[in-house]
């Protein structure tokens, strides 16, 4: 009991740490650069304290939940040998994790009023409601394509950098032919759909099965499925622009 | 203290975030997989203390820093503040801008530094590593990578240049890196661009763009405030590329120093 109480100050003490920097910055700010005193001190700090023992808890969660499961997942899917049914749980993942997203909803509303404003849609609620859920489908179906294609890689064993390369390239030639107003927003998408839960499971899946796949390297072919969920929703999310 | 009145209404909105994933994973382990899952208790506690942690976490910060962080971004770029530290003559140009680049990248590597999913993919790459990546190593690297794209996207809002220059020029450095680098790292350093924009970034960085994108004449905020995430995302591409090229360059000299002697 001892021991595990050391253990919980001292990942608290990580967290304070961890957040340090960012209360430094603000705090600098606030009180040299603009000359203020913030207002309301009492609930800082305790908002502070709030996130160190969020952080602490999520740390110890992330070891004892998501990472083990994402593992033997990915280690029970290997043994079963069923190509089809790990590239149906690496789509419904990528899939299911970012349909939900609270940035994606956020961003999909804003791009909404852009093509509003643009005239591509009509000034309608109903028609810039269209648009958003358009725009989240497409997003979260290409973070699912790219999931299953990232799996794909890691069982056959294609380079990673031509993969993304050839993204590069369909992203440029795309920003040319997409309207204008769509080009921010579909950056931006690549960014915003990798939240806090989806990347250590997504991390611990690509992981746990260049682990359990002989010839395979957890460390350089474990790692990779980010990257391809970072850079397809662009490629898609340029088309769903021109389609429109 | 409005914090504790928060509290349910986030738990339950963290719980629905999970819950999508949850229910994935218990389906597929049940219904394709049809084996028992190790150590059950342990994993859904594993999960409950995600959940928890998460909202603690997100409670935490839009009760201290966000607010603060996102009217500090708004106060940076207003006129008023500009015309008090400028340091050119007649109309604004871009360098009396330098408080909002100071700031950009300050709070760009800071919160990077802070984020739960880079701390998570860190502690995982050190894992398989071997011990080869150093968990700070990585972090430090992702951090001035993120801090260096936001105060270029600042930049690219406040001289109004096209995003697609800078991204491609951007995508163009990462192809050549590309060929230059340790092979190992190539697939850490391509995750690490999406692995930095999450939970605390995109929030200030949202602000951030949104702040510049209302002040700065001949802006919109609809259009210029988005493309700072992409900026974000292709930092820490080059600079772990660059890390693990200046690492391998280190061992490569000192290798040689010790057949020298």
């Amino acid at each position: 009991m001892n021991n595990s109480l050391h253990l919980f100050l001292k990942s608290l003490l990580g967290s304070f740490r961890d957040l340090l920097p960012l209360v430094l910055v603000i705090v600098f700010f606030k009180l040299f650069v603009l000359q203020q005193m913030p207002a309301d001190i009492f609930q800082i700090l305790v908002g502070l304290m709030f996130v160190v023992v969020g952080l602490t808890f999520f740390i110890f969660g992330l070891q004892q939940g998501l990472f083990p499961i994402g593992e033997s997942m990915a280690e029970a899917f290997a043994k079963k040998g069923s190509v089809f049914w790990l590239l149906a749980f690496s789509f419904c993942l990528g899939f299911g994790t970012t349909i939900a997203e609270p940035t994606l909803i956020a961003i999909a509303s804003e791009a909404s009023k852009v093509a509003a404003q643009a005239g591509v849609i009509e000034l309608t609620e109903q028609a810039k409601d269209n648009y958003a859920n358009g725009l989240r489908l497409t997003v979260a179906f290409s973070v699912g394509v790219a999931i299953a294609l990232g799996v794909l890689r890691i069982l056959l064993n294609w380079p990673i950098h031509y993969m993304i390369m050839t993204g590069y390239i369909l992203v440029i030639i795309m920003t040319s032919f997409a309207p204008d107003e769509i080009i921010g927003i579909a950056y931006d998408s690549g960014g915003v759909t990798t939240s806090t839960i989806t990347v250590p499971l997504v991390t611990a899946l690509g992981v746990g099965l260049a682990s359990s796949i002989s010839g395979r390297n957890p460390f350089t072919d474990g790692f990779g499925l980010i990257a391809f969920a970072s850079l397809l929703p662009i490629v898609f999310v340029l088309v769903y622009g021109m389609v429109i | 203290m409005q914090l504790i009145y928060d509290l349910p209404a986030l738990l339950f909105s963290t719980f629905f975030d999970i819950l999508p994933i949850a229910v994935i994973i218990f389906s597929f382990q049940l219904f394709v997989i049809r084996k028992r899952i190790k150590n059950l208790k342990k994993v859904l506690m594993g999960m409950f203390y995600v959940l928890i942690g998460i909202t603690f976490f997100l409670l935490g910060l839009e009760a201290a820093l966000f607010p603060i962080g996102r009217s500090m971004a708004l106060q940076l770029t207003s006129p008023e503040f500009l015309e008090s530290v400028r340091i050119t003559a007649g109309a604004l140009q871009w360098q009396d801008y330098y408080w909002v680049f100071i700031f950009a990248f300050a709070v760009g590597a800071s919160s990077t530094i802070a984020e739960p999913a880079l701390i998570a993919v860190a502690m995982k790459a050190n894992e398989v590593s071997g011990g080869a990546i150093g968990i700070w190593g990585l972090r430090i690297a992702v951090a001035v990578g993120a801090a260096t794209g936001l105060a270029l996207g600042s930049y690219r809002i406040i001289i109004g240049a096209p995003m697609h220059y800078f991204i491609i020029a951007g995508y163009v450095i990462v192809v050549i890196q590309t060929f230059f680098s340790p092979k190992s790292i190539i697939p850490l350093a391509y995750d690490s661009g999406g692995v930095t924009t999450s939970t605390v970034t995109v929030p200030l960085v949202t602000a951030l763009g949104l702040g510049l994108a209302e002040s700065v004449p001949g802006r919109s905020p609809l259009i210029d405030g988005f493309g700072l995430i992409a900026f974000v995302c292709l930092g820490p591409i080059i600079t772990v590329m660059a890390y693990a090229q200046l690492s391998a360059y280190k061992n490569a000299r000192a290798v040689k120093k010790l057949k020298l002697s």
